[in-house]
């Protein structure tokens, strides 16, 4: 809602400059979005009428005018299209300084003297049209300083709402904001009705009465529709930033910029029979003021007559309808449409009017009488005309309920947590508009037809917090019981893990939770997809169901930027199809390594990071639960995206709770990303945040003894499994089981490797015998030996 | 051992004389070992008489303790010239970095939620947390959104095919708490929050953290506390600070908190950094608990604005373009 900030003052004299007035509307709520400040620098622009006007000899585009200024004639050249003999126009004479920063002296264009510069409205500052001279009315008084007859300075406020103050989309609702904040009286302009002068009318039928419980309509006959707008209303409509059109359509505006009714006016010899707000029908056309047109169906709500839709109901009039020039009589209309009837409608058809913003927050169901004189009373006093009857229709039971509202007087400290006395209470609310009355231990408060956000006593407690002050309500810190929940040493929190990460050289990353269908395909992710219905992008569509897709993405935005080691890891969530005992998302830890091992340093060799870098890392965050047996790696051969012989499924007390390994050469081509390995994992985070609480074991004071072996085996076999095979054999003497060699390779048969292992051994309650330990580590020897056909080695 | 030349009367001369640890090995093998010339004379002791051996027997003791000592102290000297010499090679330059010296980092979005979360942890908040693809109940309706309604407009709202939504904010939160326990409750519920909306100063995917306190007599001036402590210790400084009424659906009273952010040239504007009010009595009802009895505030902040706010962070998409060297400015 944009205004004049003079008119404003007519309707309510808060008595303090624009600052503090601007201010106090920030502070109950009505924020101050721009002011634009009109009128400065305007000294020395008067009146002025071109007397003639005549090419220049040197140049096609200028001409010589003789300008009268009130005072005498003065030589202006000037190179605007629209300037003429007998036109009006602002004339900046010697010594002005304009709002734009040009300082006005005597000059010679192309060796013709000018006393001055006509000037188009964007010159001084009063509007965006740049598109020639100023235009004044005929009357307009030639030597009136432009300022004083344009009711300048003044300023045009910009105010953004919340959708619940559609109240103030009017000056009026504005107004009593104002006037309850300063303590003073709204004066709103006297309408009268205007007593019909005639019969002529047209009947109003309500078809749809829920969705349009009220229509007012009033014939009248005789305008002259070429009459011009006064400078006056012109200058209002301009300021709240509206562009001035014909006097008909002007007047409409006007009122709706002044009382929040939008209205409509039709040429009265264009409609036939009676009108009717009905629904529409499915695929009923209409082609509208602007030009356009529109298919609607039976969601939109339509003003028709005897020909079909004259206008789109709360949006926007009909062509074939609207008032031109040559319009004799016009066809009044100021009608209540209820919210829910148009709200979306102009959206669904790309538009957006201030008809339709009003009507979509509610407009004041009240009005349509009041705005309907009003706008008559402009009209027959500007373009003359004669007024018939207003016809107005009306479905009482469809019209909202206005309902008093209690509010109690303790209540208002139980919530604001301060006491208002009973007296402001009352002040605030009945300056609002509201009917008071005192009602047991507190008030029966009726709202203003315009208020209709204020249903229930907390809205009115609002009312008289955002009034009163909401910097005159105390600061207290609150107290009161509370057990909040302690955190449990089971649960590891997402910040050790992080930490630990960034600890070993990892960038915590955020990326998109949607990605694009396309990079999923790349990624042979296929399954059902949690896709977007009105996605931003394609890129941006679908749902992720692994973090990787868009880290790996992270990842090739950084080497595009001559990073070639990046470690990224990301905490996030995943999604699936949701069903009745999944809510179909999971926490996931991702991470992306790429590049050499190290940070490029002088202490170690370069090397590329492989698996079992990352294999480390991903171990380092499962001993921060403690528990790091009930974690297994097993090969995952049959994963699309990774390497079948570089990659492991992660399981945890063996279900699997995610993967790491290197991309699959085929996926990183489709991928883009060259041909230095990838490494990727992707853990679930509950799996990572199940820590088991220690408890410590006392130590033993015998020593321990430590017996390597070597052992040939097939390359087939894991690790895992000669760990696990050892660990049973030996039992509890094996207090821990260390691998400090694997090698294949020249110097042994093809298809064997050799493991090279050290058993720590210790007996908790004597000191291990030699005999103890060589018996420790045949019975590992033959267990391998049985189980695999491992051999020890020389 | 014998040693040419060396007699008793001039080992002492011979002490000071060796030059290096085994010279001097070598002479107390000789002076003192089994072989040695003072072993010699004590074993010459056994044939004098015993006049004469408590003499003799005196002197040779005193001259073994002499040499023992001299042995000893001309050692020290010898060692310490010994560990002088090799401190004079051993070299190394402490200027070169440390191995291994990588650096990581928490993403300042994590880093800023963190600190959010560990302050109103010491104000005796839960954390809660509830799903990104909401129904229309919990992120609208029970919220006090009926449909049709322009506020939703002011939320751009992703949907799915079948009628569920990417949440638009973290309040449907409030709602899943609130269904879940009764008062008094005091939580913040952080996280990951969408709307339609991308260009410079709007991210389609951005982060919330909500909180909700219900209890029996709270009020706005609670809310005030709450929010002025919390937002003086996240910045740790003092600033001013405006309560303004504005409108959520979900409070009534609603309050937007804007404060008085100084800039780095010393001019100062204010800055929106918080939505807050009084739990609508309608959203109390709709999760069973009696207005009339309860009452309650719950705020919403953006976390990437209080982190660019505090971070010095001045474009909205750094925070998800992942360039690592931005990243790695948040250790």
């Amino acid at each position: 809602m944009k205004f004049s900030e003079n008119w404003l003052r007519e309707w309510v004299d808060p008595g303090v400059d624009r600052e503090t007035l601007c201010r106090r509307l920030d502070m109950i709520g009505l924020e101050v979005e721009s002011v634009a400040e009109l009128g400065a620098g305007l000294d020395h622009v008067v009146v002025a009428q071109i007397v003639s006007a005549e090419r220049h000899p040197e140049a096609d585009r200028l001409q010589v005018c003789q300008v009268d200024t009130g005072h005498g004639s003065v030589q202006i050249v000037c190179g605007a299209p629209n300037a003429r003999a007998g036109l009006k126009a602002p004339l900046a004479q010697i010594g002005a300084a304009l709002p734009n920063g040009m300082a006005i002296k005597a000059a010679r264009l192309r060796g013709v003297e000018s006393q001055g510069m006509l000037c188009s409205a964007r010159e001084l500052g009063l509007d965006q049209d740049a598109t020639g001279l100023m235009e004044l009315p005929d009357d307009a008084p030639v030597g009136t300083p432009l300022a004083r007859y344009l009711a300048l300075p003044d300023a045009s406020i910009e105010l953004g709402l919340t959708p619940n103050r559609a109240d103030c989309l009017g000056l009026r609702g504005v107004a009593y904001d104002v006037a309850a904040s300063f303590g003073r009286q709204v004066a709103m302009p006297a309408i009268e009705p205007v007593a019909a002068a005639h019969d002529s009318q047209r009947g109003v039928r309500l078809d749809a009465p829920a969705q349009c419980p009220r229509y007012c309509g009033r014939v009248v006959s005789g305008i002259d529709a070429r009459a011009r707008t006064p400078v006056w209303m012109a200058e209002r409509l301009r300021r709240g930033g509206i562009r001035p059109i014909s006097i008909a359509v002007d007047i409409t505006a006007y009122v709706m910029l002044e009382l929040g009714q939008p209205m409509h006016a039709f040429d009265q010899a264009r409609l036939q029979g009676d009108i009717h707000v009905r629904a529409a029908r499915a695929g009923e056309k209409i082609t509208l003021l602007d030009g356009r047109e529109v298919e609607v169906d039976e969601g939109f709500l339509v003003v028709a007559d005897d020909g079909g839709a004259v206008a789109l109901a709360g949006i926007m009039g009909g062509l074939d309808s609207r008032v031109t020039d040559d319009t004799v009589d016009v066809f009044l209309e100021s009608a209540h449409f209820v919210p829910s009837a148009i709200t979306g409608r102009a959206r669904r058809l790309g538009m957006h009017t201030d008809a339709s913003h009003r009507f979509e927050r509610g407009v004041d169901p009240e009005l349509p009488r009041l705005a309907i004189e009003r706008a008559t009373a402009l009209l027959t006093a500007i373009a003359g005309g004669q007024p018939g009857p207003v016809v107005e229709a009306v479905s009482a039971s469809h019209l909202p309920n206005r309902a008093p509202v209690a509010l109690r007087r303790a209540r208002i400290g139980r919530l604001l947590g301060v006491e208002v006395a009973d007296a402001d209470v009352e002040r605030v609310l009945s300056t609002l508009g509201m009917s008071v009355a005192a009602d047991g231990d507190g008030w029966l408060v009726t709202p203003p037809s315009w208020r209709f956000d204020i249903a229930i006593e907390e809205d009115l407690i609002e009312e008289v917090a955002r009034i009163h002050g909401y910097d005159r309500i105390p600061t207290r810190a609150p107290a009161g019981e509370l057990a909040p929940a302690l955190p449990g040493e089971g649960r590891l929190a997402d910040s050790r893990l992080r930490s630990t990460l960034a600890a070993r050289g990892w960038l915590e990353a955020l990326t998109f939770a949607f990605v694009d269908g396309t990079l999923l395909d790349r990624w042979l992710l296929s399954g059902p997809r949690v896709e977007l219905a009105n996605p931003l992008s394609a890129e941006l569509a679908v749902m992720r169901p692994s973090l990787l897709p868009g880290l790996v993405q992270a990842l090739a935005y950084n080497r595009a930027r001559q990073q070639d080691r990046v470690r990224l890891f990301e905490l996030g969530r995943s999604f699936h199809q949701k069903t009745d005992n999944f809510s179909g998302e999971i926490d996931q830890l991702a991470l992306v390594m790429a590049g050499p091992a190290d940070a490029e340093q002088w202490g170690a060799a370069r090397r590329p990071a492989d698996f079992h870098d990352l294999k480390g890392d991903l171990e380092a965050l499962i001993a921060l639960g403690g528990d790091g047996r009930r974690w297994q790696f097993e090969p995952a051969a049959d994963v699309p995206w990774l390497h079948p012989g570089r990659s492991a499924r992660v399981l945890r007390d063996g279900v699997v709770v995610g993967f790491a390994g290197a991309l699959h050469p085929a996926v990183q081509k489709a991928l883009d990303l060259g041909s230095d390995p990838v490494h990727v994992a992707e853990i679930e985070l509950d799996a990572l945040r199940q820590a088991r609480v220690p408890a410590a074991t006392g130590l033993s004071r015998f020593p321990q003894v430590r017996r390597d072996i070597a052992v040939l085996v097939s390359d087939a076999v894991a690790y895992s499994a000669l760990q696990g095979a050892v660990r049973e054999a030996v039992g509890e003497l094996l207090e821990d089981l260390v691998v400090f060699d694997e090698y294949r390779g020249k110097g042994l048969p093809d298809g064997l490797k050799s493991i090279a292992m050290g058993l720590i051994l210790r007996n908790p309650s004597r000191t291990l015998t030699d005999e103890d330990a060589d018996q420790a580590v045949a019975s590992a020897v033959q267990a391998l030996n049985k189980a695999f056909q491992a051999e020890l080695r020389g | 051992m014998s040693k040419p030349g060396l007699t008793l009367d001039n080992a002492r001369e011979a002490i000071a004389g060796a030059d290096g640890l085994e010279a001097l090995e070598a002479l107390r093998i000789a002076l003192l070992g089994k072989q040695g010339l003072l072993t010699a004379e004590l074993k010459a002791l056994g044939g004098l008489s015993p006049e004469q051996r408590k003499l003799r027997g005196e002197a040779v003791n005193r001259l073994k303790s002499e040499l023992t000592e001299l042995l000893a102290a001309r050692r020290d000297t010898l060692e310490q010239s010994v560990l002088a010499q090799r401190l004079a090679t051993e070299r190394i330059d402490v200027t070169l970095p440390g191995r291994r010296g990588d650096i990581g980092g928490i993403h300042p979005l994590t880093r800023a939620l963190d600190r959010i979360i560990d302050i109103f942890a010491r104000f005796g908040y839960d954390v809660a947390e509830g799903p990104e693809i909401e129904d229309d109940w919990h992120n609208f309706e029970a919220l006090n959104f009926p449909p049709d309604h322009p506020a939703r407009a002011m939320h751009d709202t992703f949907y799915f095919g079948d009628g569920r939504l990417l949440r638009t904010h973290t309040s449907p939160v409030q709602i899943r708490a609130m269904n879940g326990r009764k008062p008094p409750i005091r939580l913040i519920a952080p996280g990951k929050v969408y709307r339609s909306d991308s260009d410079q100063t709007h991210s389609p995917m951005f982060h919330q953290v909500e909180g909700l306190v219900v209890g029996e007599g709270i009020t706005l001036a609670d809310l005030k506390g709450t929010l002025s402590a919390f937002l003086r210790g996240f910045f740790e400084r003092d600033f001013e600070m405006m309560f303004k009424p504005t409108y959520f659906p979900f409070v009534e009273p609603g309050a937007d908190v804007v404060i008085r952010w100084q800039l780095p040239d010393g001019s100062s504007r204010w800055l929106e950094v918080l939505g807050a009010g009084m739990v609508h009595p309608r959203v109390l009802e709709n999760c069973g608990i009696d207005p009339e009895r309860y009452s309650g505030f719950a705020f919403g902040m953006g976390v990437e604005r209080l982190a660019m706010l505090r971070y010095g962070v001045t474009d909205l998409r750094a925070f998800f373009e992942n360039d690592v060297r931005f990243l790695r400015q948040f250790n």
